[in-house]
């Protein structure tokens, strides 16, 4: 016979369907110590201003999107079954509530670059079920996809539709020679999202879309009252998404 | 006294004794079982612990990573020799176990465990 080990698993089975009972021995975990990478970049509230006077054709974005979808190996799929971290979209769809009959043509024209906005009180992870989802205590929204379920509650709770659902198996939309191989991809049944770039912040980088912006999009300390968010915030008139949704984007938009 | 449905009781107990002990008479008449050979790294002698204690709890040690990494933030393991490491799956432990075939596979191929890691993250001999 072969392959003993699994015979005697499945004989063991039948015995156990005898007995049924089977006792379960937990092995307890090392103490070991773990520590931040001493290259990372901290912050006590990440936020990011972006400069829709600067970053606002479809081209521009759509290049930001390029990058963060490749480095992230975000699936390409058109259609309903999109997948996205980073898009564009128009005036009205961005800030529904904040707009006039008799706004700037300029302004109305302009496309806007939209990604998740890490809130500051966000629903999505107050519905998730499994704490997949959680916000982290520097106000990255983040997501362990080893524990999403796919329930999608989340994309329910989500006011900016900043999530997408992978219908299919995400590799079969990539082009697997292009992928990045530091980074793994998703798999079909979970939920995707922007995640800050927190795996580039954990040594030292900036997000990938702030860094390829030459300037427009601004990231760092909200909490700090001398960090160049905080300067642009004082600075410039910004707006945030959907306000009366009362989720307190920590994503700015200079218009 | 006479046993009442005696060859039934008889019958079952023969039937529930013989399930029990199955694994153990099968597992007599099969030829004894031998550890897989895997494809240790060339250049490394050494894992991030101990080898008994890979063989037996990575599989905690990685769900102890995977928690550190995403909630905690902490990317840094030290093990008990005080050697740093950055927790990662794809790029800490694939990068010296550079053929998940010829290492991870041997294993749980043998156990019949097909754990989901692979799912997403990316094995270093490339997706096919
Ligand atoms: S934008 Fe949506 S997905 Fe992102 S934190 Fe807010 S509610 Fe959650
Ligand atoms: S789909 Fe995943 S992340 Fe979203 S609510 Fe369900 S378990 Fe949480
Ligand atoms: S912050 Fe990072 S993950 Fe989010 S949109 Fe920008 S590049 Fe993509």
């Amino acid at each position: 016979m072969k392959n003993n080990r699994r015979t005697f698993i499945k004989l063991a089975g039948i015995a156990a369907a005898g007995l049924a009972v089977a006792p379960k021995a937990m092995a307890s975990g090392s103490a070991a110590p773990v520590k931040t990478n001493p290259e990372a970049v901290h912050a006590e509230h990440w936020a990011m201003v972006i400069d829709t006077t600067k970053l606002h054709t479809e081209e521009e974005i759509a290049e930001l999107a390029g990058i963060c979808h490749s480095i992230h190996n975000v699936p390409n799929i058109e259609g309903k079954k999109e997948v996205k971290w980073l898009w564009a979209d128009e005036y009205g769809h961005t800030f529904p509530e904040q707009e006039n009959p008799h706004l700037s043509e300029e302004v109305h024209h302009r496309s806007f670059p939209l990604l998740c906005n890490h809130c500051e009180n966000p629903p999505c992870v107050r519905v998730c079920p499994t704490k997949a989802t959680y916000k982290r205590p520097d106000g990255i929204v983040a997501m362990d996809y080893h524990r999403c379920i796919g329930c999608r509650y989340c994309m329910a709770g989500c006011p900016y539709g900043s999530r997408s659902f992978n219908w299919g198996e995400p590799r079969l939309h990539m082009d697997l020679a292009k992928l990045n191989p530091e980074f793994p991809t998703r798999m079909r049944g979970v939920v995707e999202k922007c995640n800050f770039c927190v795996e580039r912040l954990a040594v030292g980088k900036m997000p990938a879309c702030v860094e390829a912006s030459h300037g427009a999009i601004v990231f760092g300390d909200l909490s700090d009252p001398d960090s160049d968010v905080r300067k642009v915030l004082r600075e410039k008139f910004t707006i945030r998404r959907k306000p009366t949704a009362g989720t307190e984007p920590s994503v700015y938009y200079i218009i | 006294m006479k046993m009442q449905n005696g060859f039934a009781i008889i019958a079952g107990l023969i039937i529930f004794i013989g399930m029990i002990t199955a694994p153990f008479a099968v597992g007599t008449m099969t030829k004894e079982y031998k550890q897989p050979e895997l494809k240790m790294p060339v250049g490394e002698k050494e894992c991030i612990e101990s080898k008994e204690f890979m063989r037996t709890e990575h599989m905690q040690l990685l769900n102890d990573w995977r928690d550190w990494a995403l909630r905690d933030g902490k990317r840094v393991y030290t093990n008990h020799a005080g050697k740093e490491f950055v927790i990662s799956l794809q790029n800490t432990c694939m990068k010296c176990h550079n053929n998940k075939a010829d290492f991870c596979d041997k294993c749980h191929t043998d156990a019949g465990v097909s754990p989901y890691c692979w799912d997403c993250h990316i094995q270093p001999e490339g997706l096919k």
